[in-house]
């Protein structure tokens, strides 16, 4: 029987969560994601797991560190300066290769920023964000429902890839309430850990490190860690795309302004005008050979994003010259409208393109 | 015959790193010896810190994790809160736990965190090559006070069992120092209380050891281990703070 109940993205993120046996939750209070360390801290009880506040964002991240080097499926919260104090942390984990996940409830920034939604955090999320050379896969979900569906997904990615997963939000996805259904359909996928620290009980020790004096076993953890992320981009890359078919222009978008640019599509399509909408879902891996095959059709791109523009750096290497990369951003916590995209797309965007054909 | 003496089960094969005469090398010893006797090895997690303690995990036979500097405490909670049955405990440095890892320490104690922590004090960092630690004493020389700690520029040093004695979280906290038989027998009467304590699922437990750095110091091991009786003993006197 379904299970359809009205609840916040904040909150379908904890049903995810428990959707997906997570053992360990540890955070610490920031809005706008104070929903999930509350709703947890009931929640992890209830299904016989851990909920811990810590004293800090370090604080919290280490103690990720600790419990999946136990084996245990642990995450942390946060919103955006608290995921940058996080950082060491998250280092740390891919060095040591640790699975575990990561929610980030992006906020107006930088600096204390504000409460409101944003989506400054790109750069940090999908380049890696602290020091060395790793990256972090990284899922964006549009609504509470995918909220939800993409815990266990990243659970799952994180155990397969043994590596930090990424649900990059932003707060109106956080905030917004919204039907979803608690299927509680997920896929198992094998969860043993051979190499977790549980107690020796008869086996050779395990160490879980990322110090590794000798440069070339350095050099050959960072490449181990490279061909997992090229995995990765081949295995693991999500989107969706609404009317990309026949478009001249093509919105690229995700999180909030993805909603605001599906609007907008169906604003331009009503006055004839032929916009589509491609939203990524894995921000790391990008869809680059998706938008790299769209561009050869002749299409034109304009990324959205709640930030100055830093995904459209990812859209313009994707594209590589091979069609036009237009850019509307509002930022600081600003949500862009649908009218004012609109209005954008018709001045520099879809109109131009059009006359370029007639011409 | 009977043996009297031998290695440890709890220690590996591995050569110690550490300069001669350091008490890193005697006080590793000591807990693998408590391991064994209480025999936990095989239930363990060991937490070690960054500093000279860094390669503890090649030296100790239990399973073992590196933490991020100062962060020992909140690795050694995430470990204990998932596997509770498990024995968890963390060795840390000065820098370590008196510097940048303030934070953890303190709410690991406060939350009576069910974990034992060695906290190797030797007032400076070694590692690095001797600088300023947050338990210099006043006037001691160090890399980055050539002329000696000056508290109106840098304070003063750090009481750690003092401070987190005024918590109501910790069930054992003592400090010791193994400069002379009787203290090599208190240290390793410490070690092992705080590890019972665990093991009797109390709370949190401390044993603050004070030790040398023969080589930043610029001493021989016994002078160091004279200069500790002398110097620092008077600045962080020996006992039991918390014991219940």
């Amino acid at each position: 029987m379904a299970n359809r109940k009205l609840m916040k993205g904040n909150e379908a993120i904890c049903y995810g969560a428990v959707a997906a046996g997570c053992d360990a939750f540890f955070g610490y209070p920031i809005t706008p994601q104070n929903e999930i360390p509350e709703l947890m801290s009931t929640l992890m009880p209830a299904n016989n797991a851990v909920f811990l506040q810590a004293e800090s964002e370090v604080s919290a991240i280490n103690m990720v560190y600790g419990a999946a080097s136990a084996g245990k499926r642990a995450m942390t919260s946060s919103s955006s300066p608290g995921i940058s104090l996080k950082q060491e942390g998250i280092s740390y984990i891919a060095g040591a290769e640790l699975p575990c996940v990561i929610v980030n409830v992006q906020r107006g920034g930088p600096g204390l920023g504000n409460t409101q939604a944003g989506q400054a955090d790109y750069f940090q999320t999908v380049k890696g964000g602290g020091h060395g050379d790793y990256k972090v896969l990284t899922l964006a979900p549009w609504s509470a429902q995918e909220c939800y569906e993409f815990m266990p997904l990243a659970f799952d990615l994180a155990d397969q890839y043994r590596g930090p997963v990424a649900i990059l939000m932003d707060a109106i996805i956080g905030q917004m309430l919204e039907a979803v259904e608690l299927h509680g359909d997920f896929p198992s996928i094998d969860r043993s850990k051979t190499w977790a620290v549980t107690g020796t009980r008869g086996r050779a020790h395990n160490v879980i490190n990322s110090l590794w004096i000798d440069v070339n076993v350095m050099e050959e953890l960072n490449i181990r860690l490279q061909a997992r992320y090229r995995t990765a981009e081949r295995d693991e890359v999500r989107y969706a795309e609404y009317q990309v078919d026949d478009a001249d222009l093509v919105l690229v978008a995700y999180g909030c302004p993805a909603r605001v640019c599906r609007t907008v599509v169906d604003l331009a399509r009503q006055e004839g005008l032929k916009v589509g909408l491609f939203r990524p879902i894995t921000l790391y891996p990008f869809p680059t050979a998706r938008i790299a095959e769209i561009a050869k059709s002749g299409s034109q791109f304009m990324a959205v994003e709640m930030s100055c523009g830093q995904m459209v750096e990812d859209v313009k290497l994707a594209v590589n010259g091979a069609a036009e990369v237009l850019f509307y951003g509002r930022t600081g916590g600003v949500v862009p409208t649908p009218t004012e995209v609109f209005n954008f797309v018709v001045e520099y965007g879809v109109s131009s393109c059009a006359a370029d054909k007639r011409a | 015959m009977k043996k009297v003496f031998e290695r440890p089960k709890a220690l590996t094969q591995a050569e110690f790193s550490y300069c001669p005469g350091c008490g890193h090398s005697i006080i590793h010893r000591m807990i693998a010896e408590v391991m064994d006797e209480l025999n936990i090895t095989d239930s363990t997690i060991g937490v070690c810190p960054v500093g000279c303690a860094v390669f503890m995990y090649d030296y100790m036979s239990c399973d073992m994790i590196e933490a991020a500097h100062g962060r020992a405490p909140a690795v050694a909670t995430g470990v204990k809160r998932v596997l509770p049955d498990s024995f968890v405990w963390a060795y840390q440095g000065d820098g370590d736990l008196a510097s940048i890892g303030t934070a953890e320490i303190i709410h690991a104690a406060a939350r009576g965190e069910k974990i034992s922590v060695i906290f190797i004090n030797n007032t400076t960092y070694g590692m690095t090559g001797g600088q300023m630690a947050p338990t210099t004493l006043v006037g001691q020389r160090a890399s980055t006070c050539p002329a000696g700690r000056d508290p109106d520029k840098t304070g003063y040093p750090l009481r750690i069992c003092e401070m987190l004695a005024t918590l109501d979280g910790p069930s054992y906290l003592a400090r010791v120092t193994p400069t002379s038989p009787a203290g090599l027998v208190k240290t390793k009467g410490s070690i092992t209380r705080a590890f019972q304590n665990q093991l009797d699922g109390i709370s949190f437990s401390l044993v603050e050891v004070l030790s040398n750095c023969p080589t930043h110091w610029r001493m021989t091991p016994i002078e160091s281990f004279k200069w500790i009786d002398e110097n620092m003993v008077p600045v962080y006197p020996l006992g039991v703070f918390v014991d219940r």
